[in-house]
């Protein structure tokens, strides 16, 4: 095989920056969602309860692709109908925009269900020792539940990035220009398809082992002060 | 919203819908048969056997499928040897590719599935079928594997919904399956919203059967029964 990247090594290094930064802000809205969707499904108020799970069932119940195609393509009269009436001629959700939004979506509706687990599984009497301490409930969360939910919850979300950085390539369907979009430019132009998209397929290794390495190190620092029972 | 719009569309989207089926249940259950070797092969106990389902794992988990389905669809065809080679025939056709795509993916996963439910399996049991004199491969056969599927089947029907929703990639190679077919009758009509939401709608009535149809298969596997080890 050549291994020969006809001038694109830039343009894929360029790519990769692009895949990083859509998979870190996905992670962000993620992450908040994910939390918001948790603290509705275990929350005491039915309706909240089935908000958070309407929103996990019916966002994981459909393709990620559709996700990114349908808020790409779907809000495109919706931005302008809001574009006229903020006066902005031309409003539109771009790639990038559009990415963020449909695989945070994504990744928050399987973070929900990461959440709940963790939060299910502190102890009901650290709450109650909040409560007798005189807590409010916002601190009580914030305080107590929060710090212990994060060891608890962090090889689930690990799990779910190393997912949310691969489904990142869909995004190249809308044309966001990120490893995928430069390889397939790169393969119209060298006519050796092969090649590139092995390079993408090595990048994308190279980030997973990379988040992998990550995690190994954030869960090993979240478990500080925890015995291991089988080891 | 325009219903009237969807329902026109319906049939077509239906038809799509088989298709999307047709991929899923033949990679799911090729995938199966590819992995039960890869999954056996992945516990073994000699890092040499290990070696290789290991690094087929770690790549077809570590890569985008997306990246997968267009190294077999545009890529392979960068080679003579395979454009002169028999299996041509298949390998042009975007519907070969992308079952063989998802069969490769899909087998990866599952046989990680496997391996997590054959390590699963107490000790005692396996140990008990050797004291009755059963060699190694009929206690694989008649006790590890039926132990390890009942263990593993709450990870395969997650694995199957998966490949559901993977298997709207099959539209960026020109098949037109549920999500490929929302795409061509929004070339047409210009109403991504009412067309995708249909679409949607499809996925999930999908999964909420195949769902339905795991929990009818684990009562009747008794699942429940052997969880108390």
């Amino acid at each position: 095989m050549n291994i020969d990247l006809y001038g694109f090594g830039p343009a894929l290094v360029a790519g990769t920056l692009m895949t990083v930064k859509l998979a870190l802000s996905a992670l962000c809205l993620g992450l908040v969602l994910g939390l918001l969707g948790a603290l509705a499904k275990t929350s005491p108020y039915k309706p909240l309860q089935w908000l958070g799970g309407f929103y996990s069932t019916l966002v994981r119940g459909v393709p990620e692709l559709l996700w990114v195609l349908l808020i790409y393509f779907g809000t495109v009269s919706l931005m302008n109908r809001l574009g006229e009436a903020l006066n902005i001629p031309g409003l539109e959700l771009n790639a990038f925009a559009a990415g963020v939004i449909a695989l945070g979506l994504c990744f928050g509706a399987y973070a929900t269900e990461v959440f709940r687990g963790a939060i299910l599984a502190i102890p009901k009497g650290h709450r109650e020792a909040g409560l007798a301490l005189g807590l409010s409930k916002g601190r009580i969360f914030s305080r107590l539940i929060l710090p212990q939910m994060w060891r608890i919850a962090l090889p689930g979300l690990g799990n779910l990035f190393m997912i949310l950085m691969k489904d990142t390539a869909l995004v190249s369907v809308i044309g966001l220009e990120e490893i995928m979009r430069h390889s397939q430019i790169a393969v119209t132009v060298s006519k050796q398809p092969f090649t590139f998209y092995m390079v993408a397929a090595v990048i994308y290794l190279g980030l997973t082992v990379l988040a992998m390495t990550g995690m190994y190190f954030m869960e090993k620092r979240a478990a500080r002060g925890f015995a291991r029972p089988n080891q | 919203m325009n219903w009237e719009v969807i329902i026109k569309w319906l049939p077509r989207l239906a038809q799509g819908a088989t298709l999307t089926l047709e991929l899923v249940t033949i990679a799911v259950i090729a995938g199966l048969i590819l992995a039960i070797p890869l999954g056996i092969a992945r516990s073994s106990r000699h890092w040499y056997v290990r070696a290789l389902p290991f690094g087929y794992i770690f790549f077809f988990r570590g890569t985008p499928l997306l990246v997968q389905l267009f190294l077999v669809y545009y890529g392979l065809a960068q080679f003579d040897a395979v454009r002169n080679s028999a299996f041509w025939p298949y390998l042009r056709d975007p519907f070969w590719c992308t079952v063989l795509t998802m069969t490769l993916h899909t087998a990866a996963y599952i046989a990680e599935i496997l391996r997590g439910a054959l390590q699963a399996i107490p000790r005692g049991e396996i140990e008990a079928a050797r004291a009755l004199g059963m060699s190694r491969a009929k206690a694989l056969f008649y006790i590890m594997l039926p132990r390890a599927a009942r263990i593993g089947l709450p990870a395969y029907s997650n694995e199957v919904i998966l490949m559901l929703k993977a298997s709207a990639l099959a539209s960026t190679v020109t098949l037109l399956e549920l999500t490929g077919m929302a795409r061509t009758i929004i070339a047409r009509t210009y109403l991504p919203v009412e067309i995708f939401f249909a679409a949607g709608l499809f996925y999930l009535v999908i999964s909420f059967l195949l769902v339905q149809a795991f929990k009818q298969l684990e009562r009747w596997l008794r699942v429940d029964a052997c969880q108390g080890r």
